[in-house]
């Protein structure tokens, strides 16, 4: 089974699943597993690599400097593959890549996810594939390789639409906060509530991770009380942007997040 | 309007495609503005209070129908007969005002009220403004911030209006970019703005909701055409590419007109070869920018790559999707002029003609040699705006 589908399967607890975007190859280029073997490390439950794109236009200047900063380090799709071509060595939790759809279709979307499942790639979140093209040329090939593909709602998306892209989905539903790119605005206010209710309500197939404005303990708290748990992106690029000891910080930053008490860390 | 549907099999399809070019590759943020504008604009332009109001601004405030005028010494050197569409002479200096006036009467119809746009050297910023500034609509413009520097003239001309001018910092800091700032604040604004689009690019129903504005150039072309050489169409129509709106524009009536040969010509910048250009068929491949399947400039791993030409308009690394399909399918013709041809081309024009065009328009000129026209012939060119925001380039010319 799917590592993504398995994690939400067999989610006991209350708590609130943890998902950690970073961007690949940033701030350093050879820095992406280093990353990713600290937030796993830290105690992330599924973390999402961002491929970097020269025109990310769903995100928000944050992540739009840190997409500049791994062009300009050199990142491109290949290296990234190299990068974690023996991941699963070590990293047990789901691996999301996110990424803007151009890059992957030059890399040939087959190639592309057959690259996913060698590497143990469990899932895409594609913002820009539109869900018709998706359904109609891509997702027999997305299913060939056992790679999820994972789409958004917006407080704007109507009950029809949701009900569509549940159909489609499989692994869980990116459920945007609020109407905004990514890193514009913070917390979760009673306009999202309401909205956050009327998705509960609507008994979807999929469950929810909540992302966009999620930045600390509160707001994943919060956002884990009307979901499955919540997806933290700029806020987590701005401690790789400040970090001196990126293992150390990444940790203490996913630790504070979650919350976790130290003798379950220790244990 | 299915049989109008297929007899013109180069516009647009019911699932917003040319071919296999176009459609609508946005976030799920963008979604809902994207699907009012689809679901809307057709039968709002149709409304007969639209048309009428339409029609009178372009009548009485963009000064239409522009000029065709048969170029007589421009004819005598190139031998054949060369007729210039003289959108130069719009309100404005150029074609954009066509699609901005459209998209203004069309945003007040959906109740926005704020208008963002993405400017490259500044005119269809100054055209948004113009319009925003006649509707009493609020208007952001991003512009790049390299542009800024470059464009200041028209940066003033936009802040008279009273636009707001904000500069987009990321990425190449100039036209992709100011267009990606100019969706993010879409994203950002989802209900009270409306995103007027410059060119015949971004997700449908944008290219070609802007081609129908533009089509205003070719409509006047037949009738204008009938008027002074007995029939309605050309053998060539002749235009510059950059998105491409006035090339759709001028191109849309002749679609299925097969013996029209439809020329676009394309940037070439320091030289199709030199690394410093915008000929986008020649150095680009399939893929998505800015919403839609088309033809883009970019690297082996898919990032956008920042185009070049002396002409701001003409700077962007893709083609409207319908250009693309035009391209694809053999019905369009794509050469390319550089910089250096270019502005020889408006200086020949200037002392042949007496008119000034811009540097845009002059790359349609320069090709004017290599069409292989006979006297027998007749040539449109669209001559798609002025040259007074390009004098600072040619002055560097002059002696």
């Amino acid at each position: 089974m799917n590592r993504i589908t398995s994690l939400f399967k067999n989610k006991t607890s209350d708590e609130g699943l943890l998902n950690v975007y970073f961007t690949a190859g940033f701030p350093k280029l050879n820095d992406t597993l280093n990353v990713l073997t600290a937030l796993q490390e830290g105690g992330a439950d599924l973390v999402e690599i961002g491929m970097p794109y020269s025109d990310p236009v769903a995100d928000g200047e944050t992540i739009q400097k840190s997409n500049d900063q791994a062009l300009e380090n050199g990142m491109t799709v290949r290296i990234l593959f190299d990068q974690l071509k023996d991941m699963r060595n070590t990293i047990h939790v789901p691996v999301l890549l996110m990424g803007y759809v151009n890059p992957v279709l030059q890399y040939g979307i087959e190639n592309f996810c057959k690259k996913c499942a060698e590497v143990g790639v469990d899932g895409l979140i594609l913002p820009d594939m539109p869900m018709d093209v998706y359904e109609t040329e891509y997702k027999q090939i997305f299913d060939t390789y056992g790679i999820l593909n994972i789409f958004l709602v917006t407080p704007q998306t109507s009950e029809k639409r949701i009900r569509q892209i549940d159909e489609v989905s499989e692994g869980f539903i990116y459920t945007v906060s609020s109407a905004s790119v990514t890193g514009s605005k913070s917390g979760v206010s009673g306009d999202m509530e309401s909205y956050f209710n009327r998705l509960n309500a609507m008994n979807l197939k999929n469950p929810r991770l909540i992302g966009f404005g999620i930045k600390d303990h509160a707001t994943y708290k919060k956002a884990s009380d009307y979901a499955a748990g919540a997806i933290i992106g700029s806020a987590f690029i701005r401690v790789l942007e400040q970090s001196t000891d990126l293992s150390n910080d990444i940790k203490t930053f996913v630790r504070e997040v979650k919350n976790e008490p130290l003798e379950v860390l220790s244990a | 309007m299915e049989a109008v549907a297929e007899k013109n099999s180069f516009q647009v399809n019911n699932r917003g495609y040319y071919g296999t070019f176009g459609g609508a590759f946005i976030p799920e943020m963008l979604y809902p503005n994207v699907e009012e504008l689809r679901e809307n604009y057709l039968q709002i332009i149709a409304e007969p209070a639209f048309q009428k109001e339409y029609n009178d601004l372009l009548r009485n405030y963009v000064g239409r129908p522009t000029p065709l005028y048969r170029a007589n010494r421009l004819s005598e050197k190139y031998k054949t007969n060369v007729f210039l569409k003289r959108e130069d002479l719009c309100h404005t200096g150029a074609h954009k005002v066509n699609n901005t006036i459209g998209q203004i009467l069309l945003a007040k119809r959906l109740g926005k009220q704020r208008v963002v746009a993405e400017t490259g050297a500044g005119q269809h910023g100054v055209a948004t403004a113009t319009v925003c500034a006649l509707m009493n609509i609020e208007c952001i413009v991003y512009m790049g911030e390299l542009d800024i520097e470059r464009q200041a003239p028209n940066v003033a001309r936009m802040k008279m209006l009273g636009a707001e001018v904000r500069a987009a910092t990321c990425g190449s800091k100039t036209l992709k970019d100011a267009t990606n700032e100019a969706m993010r604040h879409w994203i950002n604004n989802p209900i009270d703005t409306h995103y007027i689009i410059g060119s015949v690019v971004g997700p449908h129903p944008y290219p070609d909701m802007v081609a129908r504005f533009q089509s205003i150039i070719s409509e006047e072309m037949r009738w204008q055409l009938k008027e002074q050489t007995g029939s309605e169409t050309p053998d060539y129509v002749v235009a510059c590419v950059g998105g491409g709106s006035n090339a759709a524009g001028a191109f849309y009536h002749f679609l299925d007109d097969e013996n029209v040969k439809l020329v676009a010509v394309e940037a070439a910048g320091q030289g199709v070869n030199s690394g410093h250009s915008a000929a986008t068929t020649a150095l680009g491949k399939p893929g998505v920018l800015h919403g839609s399947r088309t033809i883009l400039m970019q690297t082996e791993d898919g990032q956008v790559t920042e185009p070049y030409s002396i002409s701001a308009g003409l700077d962007y690394p893709g083609i409207g999707p319908q250009h693309a399909y035009l391209y694809d399918s053999g019905r369009g013709t794509f050469l390319s002029a550089t910089d250096e041809e270019s502005v020889q081309a408006a200086f020949e024009l200037t002392r042949l003609e007496g008119i000034i065009p811009a540097l845009e328009s002059s790359h349609a000129l320069a090709v004017l040699g290599r069409l292989g026209a006979s006297e027998n012939e007749t040539v449109v060119l669209n001559l798609s705006g002025r040259g007074d925001k390009d004098m600072a380039t040619y002055m560097k010319y002059i002696d």
